[in-house]
């Protein structure tokens, strides 16, 4: 099981900038979603004249299924500024893997539950290790590309664009580095420095609150 | 003393490496040290270097100090989460050790221990904004430290002819806003690449060591090339090793190859970092080869 939790207000303002294109996925019943939260703050921002349109659909992490999905609502999207998803970590990655040259960014965390963990046969992974990266990173996982989740850039350790650890792996950074340079967003790159915060999501609510 | 302070006098900072060994007698590494480092700024010691047990750096450090050497700790993040790596710089602190040089760490799967959980709680960045914490005096919780902070020059390294040059010199600018206040290099052969990325790191406004590694052989050359990130041995020079191979054996051609990319990249840079990796005995023939 995992659980999908809304990134805190301020958070999720300072992600958007222009207008946004919202993909909600409501797939599969491993994850816990926060469907009226994510309702509200959308339609708030929809009130706002922010958003171009909103898709919720299933399974976002299928590939096939969400190339449809998209490409049926290709207008809304091109028109917006950007995307903006809710969904676990697999489902942004699918979506920016997609939308190669569009600013994709998550609206939710990730968190590890106990059981069962969905079904996602993909090159796409996520750890649910909570407070997500990829809003930081052009979409792409640090925690599941670097062997080393690393979360402030690239080791020494890439030979030829590969991985220390395995020569057949890309160095997860230097993608990276490649997708922001694509996006015009290596400003992110200057973002203070970035610690992993292993507490769960009630520690983190804690501690927050 | 701070290696910060050497630079700040505009002194040419030479320091060299030392490989702590797998057992816990230390005199060889001391003798070894007093008879052909002493007279050097500084002296580097790993930290399970390429991921092999060994041990301590920290252990080294102190009995390289008390011997009246000046010992760099380098402190990687591989084996150690964030308490245990705050825990050893506040030791490093009250033996009195005052350089620190951060690395993220080789994989644990590169060394004699591939079963080894990997930990990498932290990184090189968040490492040197770690001890920027501890040294106002405050744990990286929040929590605060009693009595007087600690205080370090804080190091860090760059690979200036990796293939991914602009990706490093982000990471550099990342290393420096996070408090690297000096940086030693990834073994350089091509001076050409190094000096076009002395070009674009001059911005940042630090200290750089060109890092040295001696050439024992055209098979370790091949090696490197093939295996070592960010490091390139031009064609030539891998000719010049196999040339005469006695003299490459006796290591004259090895140090007489390292005095000239010193003697070409000398007034690009602030000092030079030798990695000898057993050939500590041939640094006062490179040092006077060199002209340091």
């Amino acid at each position: 099981m995992l659980i999908t939790q809304l990134k805190n207000r301020e958070a999720i303002d300072a992600l958007i900038s222009g207008t946004c294109f919202i993909v909600n996925c409501h797939g599969c019943g491993e994850v816990s979603f926060p469907a009226a939260e994510a309702q509200a703050l959308q339609a708030e921002l929809a009130s706002q004249g922010k958003v171009t349109g909103i898709l919720t659909t299933d399974y976002i992490c299928s590939p096939e299924n969400m190339k449809v999905n998209l490409e049926s609502r290709r207008s809304e999207i091109d028109e917006a500024d950007m995307v903006l998803v809710f969904s676990c970590g697999v489902g942004v990655q699918t979506v920016a893997g997609y939308l190669e040259d569009k600013k994709v960014c998550a609206g939710c965390d990730t968190y590890r539950l106990p059981g069962f963990q969905g079904v996602t046969p993909l090159e796409y992974d996520c750890e649910q290790c909570g407070e997500c990266f990829l809003n930081l990173t052009g979409g792409i996982c640090p925690i599941t590309a670097c062997s080393k989740s690393l979360v402030n850039g690239q080791c020494g350790g890439a030979k030829n664009g590969k991985c220390e650890v395995d020569p057949e792996m890309d160095c997860g950074w230097e993608r990276i580095y490649r997708r922001l340079e694509q996006l015009g967003r290596l400003d992110l790159l200057k973002r203070p420095v970035q610690l992993h915060n292993y507490a769960t999501d009630d520690e983190v609510y804690k501690q927050n609150n | 003393m701070k290696v910060t302070e050497l630079f700040r006098k505009g002194e040419f900072v030479v320091t060299a490496e030392v490989g702590p060994p797998k057992g816990c007698h230390l005199e060889g590494v001391v003798e070894e040290a007093k008879e052909y480092l002493s007279g050097l700024s500084a002296v580097n010691v790993t930290d399970c270097q390429s991921s092999v047990m060994r041990v301590g750096s920290l252990a080294t450090c102190k009995v390289l100090k008390d011997a009246g050497l000046n010992p760099i700790y380098q402190l990687t993040c591989r084996d150690r989460n964030r308490i245990a790596l705050q825990s050893d710089l506040l030791s490093a602190a009250a033996f009195g050790i005052d350089n620190v040089l951060c690395l993220t760490g080789d994989h644990t799967k590169l060394g004699d221990t591939p079963q080894a959980k990997p930990v990498f709680d932290l990184d090189s960045v968040s490492l040197l904004s770690t001890i920027k914490t501890l040294e106002s005096g405050y744990d990286i919780a929040g929590n605060e430290l009693v009595g007087d902070p600690p205080t370090f020059a804080k190091g860090a390294v760059v690979s200036p002819c990796s293939d991914s040059v602009d990706a490093q010199l982000s990471k550099m600018e990342r290393k420096v806003m996070a408090g690297a206040e000096f940086f030693q290099t990834q073994a350089v052969y091509d001076t050409e690449r190094f000096i076009s990325f002395m070009e674009k790191a001059k911005q940042f406004d630090r200290p750089v060591q060109l890092g040295i590694v001696l050439l024992k052989s055209a098979g370790m050359a091949s090696y490197m090339n093939k295996s070592v990130a960010g490091i390139h041995v031009p064609p030539d020079m891998i000719a010049e090793l196999k040339a005469d191979k006695e003299k490459t054996k006796a290591g004259i051609t090895g140090v007489e190859i390292a005095a000239r990319i010193i003697r070409e990249c000398k007034p690009y840079v602030q000092g030079v970092h030798i990695m000898a990796m057993g050939w500590e005995s041939k640094i006062p023939m490179l040092m006077e080869l060199a002209g340091l």
